[in-house]
């Protein structure tokens, strides 16, 4: 393996989980990573579809990287994310009927995610197309890391289950966990996402942004009443 | 990599063997004609797009078709399940598509009239596809439309379980507005039209754990036994008491917090949904909705087997 794992080839790969995570760094793909997170099965096949869709655009719009003319370049990378993610959309219809019940438009609003284009407009345009699949692999994964320790913590304390099967017993069936209905609504996922940030960041200090302004102290004279 | 090469190998006979067309050989010339100019020219502009939407169209139409027939039965085999969950058949493991060509009896009813249409085919017959075609479907009048779905199809496919000829259960299907999205379900009743066996919701993308809970099989489970018309005078949710005037009309409703079973009423009555104010509400209007003359209440009349109110 050591041949095909070329050092660029590994850092495309690992870097994104941790310290070039798309979701907790460039804060990128948060509407989908709030939205389906509630269910820990949701979760999993959305993150596999994002990282299909990812890996597999990024090699494609590789492929031909030399012959997009640049005046186009935004829409032939969105006609290709859009085609594979169709394509991706009628595959779980045909074959996973229920999962795609539950997603429903999510999975098609992978279109818009600010992971898959960015990838394609950040690396795949300026690098052959094998490590910009590994690439789309890398943050693929990035993004399914962060969507299953959310899904986790959504499923488990929101209604007491993990992938459908009980963890806790809730008190409505005789148990003793009263579930936290906060967790199944979307913005218990920015809580837990910020939390996420706010670990990594004491972990990492490097990724925490500069302080661009500092707000200065009252000036004599100014505000307050008299 | 053995294989590859093959691949490229069969790849370089099957160029060879184009290479006799005229047509290939022109068409190949202007590809790399077109591949040598400067990205930034009008034509290469206009070919990449083309070339790309050609591409992009048939591998989006290839995935289409070929995976239709695997969809369209996906959707028929969860309906199937549904329409057996609702009447208490459903039983897992088992052949869904022979349990309901067995046990099922699918009708077309005139949602008008109450009769049945046998003018139609009850297989392809699709209610809510027919909802959605102006011919097929009339609009709900404003002050009528408690369940907000503003148009409703104009026949009704309703589906029958008898036993030794008689029947056993009426699965009526129902839809109305929740919270965020409009539920799709069916009620199963007995063959009085007026006692409820089960309930369930097949569509709906309500609040997971707060809306969606209509699909608890607990919560599902309150629903049996109870009754769909006012029978007597007695206090009902609401309006305090029924009076003569609501006898036989839909009075099953969802109350906040949990039935009393003990109370005279409570048998209209069923355990809202905790935290789901609106989609609660959204239920009992569907339910009121479907079961008044609007809906099926005079195919209900001419059904009942066993008379009872309103007959």
């Amino acid at each position: 393996m050591s041949a095909v794992m070329n050092d660029e080839t590994k850092k495309v790969l690992v870097e994104p989980l941790v310290s070039n995570n798309p979701i907790t760094l460039q804060v990128l793909g948060i509407c989908s990573a709030l939205a389906v997170t509630s269910q820990m099965s949701t979760s999993l096949i959305m993150a596999l579809a994002l990282t299909l869709v990812t890996a597999f655009s990024s090699a494609a719009i590789s492929a031909i990287r030399n012959h997009i003319p640049s005046s186009i370049r935004i829409i032939v990378q969105m006609t290709i994310i859009a085609s594979l993610v169709i394509v991706v959309d009628q595959i779980l219809k045909a074959f996973a009927y229920d999962v795609s019940k539950q997603l429903s438009v999510f999975v098609g609003l992978i279109i818009t995610n600010c992971i898959v284009m960015g990838r394609a407009e950040g690396y795949a345009m300026k690098n052959p197309p094998l490590e910009s699949f590994m690439d789309g692999i890398g943050n693929g994964l990035g993004y399914s890391l962060i969507l299953i320790v959310v899904a986790f913590f959504r499923e488990t304390l929101g209604s007491g289950k993990l992938l459908g099967i009980e963890v806790f017993k809730l008190t409505k069936d005789g148990g003793w966990y009263d579930p936290n209905g906060l967790m199944l609504l979307p913005p218990s996922a920015f809580f837990i996402i910020g939390l996420i940030i706010w670990g990594v960041r004491v972990w990492k200090p490097e990724q925490a942004e500069k302080v661009e302004f500092k707000i200065l102290p009252i000036a004599h004279g100014e505000g307050g009443h008299h | 990599m053995p294989n590859a090469t093959t691949q490229s190998g069969q790849m370089a006979k099957l160029c060879a063997a184009l290479e006799k067309y005229e047509s290939y050989r022109k068409f190949k010339a202007y590809a790399e004609k077109i591949l040598a100019l400067g990205n930034d020219s009008l034509e290469k502009t206009i070919a990449i797009a083309v070339a790309l939407c050609l591409v992009c169209a048939v591998l989006v139409s290839f995935a289409a078709v070929a995976l239709k027939p695997l969809q369209v039965e996906n959707k028929e085999q969860d309906m199937k399940k549904n329409i057996l969950d609702v009447a208490g058949l459903l039983d897992e493991g088992s052949n869904i598509d022979a349990a309901f060509a067995e046990k099922i009896e699918p009708k077309i009813v005139d949602l008008a009239t109450g009769e049945y249409v046998d003018s139609v085919n009850v297989a392809e017959y699709d209610q809510r596809k027919a909802a959605k075609d102006p011919a097929q479907s009339v609009a709900i009048p404003k002050e009528k439309d408690i369940a907000h779905i503003r148009i409703k199809a104009k026949y009704a496919k309703v589906f029958l379980v008898k036993e030794g000829g008689a029947i056993k259960s009426i699965i009526l299907p129902i839809n109305g507005y929740g919270l965020w999205s409009t539920l799709y379900g069916f009620l199963s009743l007995d063959a009085d039209g007026q006692t409820v066996q089960s309930i369930n919701f097949y569509d709906q993308s309500e609040t997971p754990g707060l809306g969606g809970e209509v699909v608890n099989p607990k919560w599902r489970a309150l629903w049996k036994g109870k009754k769909v018309y006012a029978e007597t005078d007695q206090p009902s949710l609401d309006k305090g008491l029924i009076t003569e005037a609501d006898k036989g009309e839909p009075a099953l409703s969802l109350i906040k917090g949990v039935v009393d079973n003990s109370k005279p009423g409570s048998q209209y009555q069923v355990d809202g949904l905790a935290g789901a104010t609106l989609t609660s509400t959204g239920v009992t209007n569907l339910i009121r909705y479907w079961m008044s003359t609007e809906g099926f209440a005079p195919y209900l009349n001419k059904v009942r087997t066993v008379k009872g109110v309103k007959s």
